[in-house]
């Protein structure tokens, strides 16, 4: 018996939310008295997943697979699962971990659920909370199948520190070949991502147009934060539409979200409603965003975001 | 080419959310069902195949007879044939599965589902789909062009777009890109007319296992009340995310 925590990698380094989902798996590995094995693809140092508990590190170093390919992603970690009598896989909500995982959950004929947002309630059955209707409502979901798969949402677990001293295994898979080919790839330039960032800053029709976004930008840059849009702004063509957040969006699950010009229609709202944090600049004070905020300003646009700005460069240049 | 379009019934975009029987269930009272949007713009993509390639469209559901006016709409809009099978939707597992036996030795050519539904969101069905048949999948799917049995697919991945190619068959999981929304297609009266002339094929599910249950459903905690900052004192704002928020 054996619980898989699925890591997503960057540059062969794994990504921030890699540690989020250890922690959730180890929970369930100490509850269930189970090994817990870490599988990575392409990862060079292993050294900080040790840091959260696992019993073994399983890498898969192949550079044919460099590129992220769902059937064979999945097709590796079921032979990792096939050796290692894995009952639980868990794995984060990236867009690549949520590519892989349905098909994953049909070659270990398993029960997958997604956008979970906490630990297990209940193991007999083993009983979830997750998102639904776009984050305007939760519900409880209970796995029935031997096998299980769950993905976790961004900032919904706490990382628990709990140093191991795991055995590293180098997993020789067998490779299918690929019946998809990347043709070409086009990196959005400079910007951080609205899933990796701590912080977003998004914007509105208030802005007036795709001029003013400077602004924001400027912004975003002091505080290192990505930069999102509303739906109008994004049909508008002010921004491209991987900025766009909401119920047809993105969604946001991020420590801070900053609204600047949003009305906060309820689509909207329905998207950035996981981020724990929420700030209003808008000059409406009857706008409705305030009512979901946290922290709010009513106040031009124009003249509150530079000067926020401002301050803040000074209050990260004291605190640094 | 044969396109089948998966079509999620799914609340209005601006409906508010209730539940009923002890939080178990939805509580429908008062909402308007719509196309999921993913699947409005995959449905949108079809009939531009539809136009330029000669393509015929199927659409198919898995639910209960109240989806039937849904379905209707995406033949008035210009799909040529619907299918509904008649089976309450448990969870993607099932419903992934029936439509995979309906496809089964159909031979079409695409498959457009979306990249998730607004209701359920789990981003499941069309992956399970592509497993269970052993078929080609996309997700994310932001750009789509066939080329007699070739298609070049854009998808939205973190951090940037990949073009990717592939043989047909394929199914993807689509989302606004793959049209723009003023691309949308209102029904005009001469669809809707035709509509009801159009095949409706309502068949027996042919197997009901599934994996997961939804149990209980909760509203979020109501929001404690918001503080409000003076803009002329940002210091303040500054000093709230520091000190009392801790996000900054």
């Amino acid at each position: 018996m054996s619980i898989i925590a699925y890591i997503e990698s960057s540059n062969r380094e794994p990504k921030k939310s890699a540690y989020e989902v250890i922690s959730y798996a180890k929970n369930i590995s100490e509850k269930l008295s189970t090994e817990l094995i870490v599988v990575a693809i392409n990862v060079d140092n292993t050294n900080e997943i040790s840091n959260y508990g696992p019993d073994k590190i399983i890498v898969v170093n192949n550079q044919s697979i460099k590129n992220f390919n769902p059937k064979i992603y999945a097709e590796v970690i079921y032979q990792i699962c096939n050796k290692n009598s894995t009952n639980h896989v868990i794995l984060g909500g990236g867009a690549d971990s949520k590519f892989l995982a349905p098909i994953l959950s049909i070659k270990l004929d398993a029960g997958y659920v997604s956008n979970v947002v906490g630990a297990p309630s209940n193991y007999e059955p083993f009983t979830v909370k997750r998102t639904s209707f776009s984050n305007k409502s939760f519900c409880d979901v209970s796995i029935l199948s031997k096998n299980k798969i769950i993905s976790i949402s961004s900032n919904s677990f706490e990382k628990k520190k709990i140093p191991s001293n795991p055995e590293i295994i180098e997993f020789d898979a067998e490779i299918p070949d690929s019946k998809i080919t990347q043709a070409s790839v086009d990196l959005s330039k400079g910007n951080i991502s609205i899933a990796d960032a701590d912080i977003v800053v998004s914007a509105g029709r208030g802005m007036k147009g795709p001029e003013n976004w400077h602004l924001i930008e400027n912004l975003a840059n002091t505080l290192n934060a990505a930069t999102a849009c509303s739906k109008p702004v994004s049909d508008l063509g002010w921004r491209p539409h991987s900025e766009h957040v909401g119920q047809t969006g993105k969604p946001v699950a991020t420590n801070l979200y900053i609204a600047i010009g949003i009305s906060g229609a309820i689509q909207h709202l329905a998207g950035v409603s996981s981020s724990k944090v929420k700030v209003v600049i808008n000059n409406d004070p009857e706008a409705p965003f305030f009512k979901a905020a946290d922290y709010g300003v009513v106040g031009d646009a124009f003249e509150v975001v530079p000067k926020l700005n401002e301050k803040l460069k000074a209050f990260k240049a004291e605190n640094n | 080419m044969k396109i089948l379009v998966c079509i999620s019934c799914v609340p209005d975009t601006t409906s508010k959310i209730n539940f009923t029987n002890n939080d178990t269930d939805f509580d429908t009272n008062g909402v308007q069902f719509v196309i999921n949007p993913n699947d409005e713009f995959g449905l949108t993509r079809a009939m531009w195949f539809k136009e330029k390639n000669n393509a015929s469209i199927d659409v198919i559901n898995v639910g209960e007879q109240s989806n039937e006016t849904v379905l209707r709409k995406a033949l008035a809009i210009g799909a040529d044939r619907a299918i509904r099978i008649d089976s309450k939707a448990i969870d993607s597992y099932q419903v992934a599965k029936n439509i995979s036996n309906f496809i089964k030795e159909k031979s079409y050519d695409l498959i457009i589902a979306g990249r998730e539904s607004i209701d359920y969101n789990g981003s499941m069905v069309p992956g399970m789909i592509s497993e269970i048949l052993n078929i080609n999948f996309i997700t994310n799917c932001v750009s789509l062009e066939i080329n007699g049995s070739n298609a070049t697919a854009k998808r939205e991945m973190e951090g940037g777009i990949e073009t990717l190619t592939c043989e047909l068959p394929l199914i993807i999981g689509g989302q606004k890109g793959l049209v723009e929304e003023s691309d949308l297609k209102i029904p005009n009266m001469r669809g809707i007319m035709q509509a009801r002339q159009k095949p409706f094929d309502v068949i027996a599910p042919d197997q009901s296992e599934f994996k997961t249950e939804t149990h209980k459903f909760y509203k979020p905690e109501d929001k404690k009340e918001i503080k409000m900052v003076d803009p002329d004192n940002l210091d303040k704002l500054i000093d709230l995310l520091h000190n009392e928020a801790k996000v900054i």
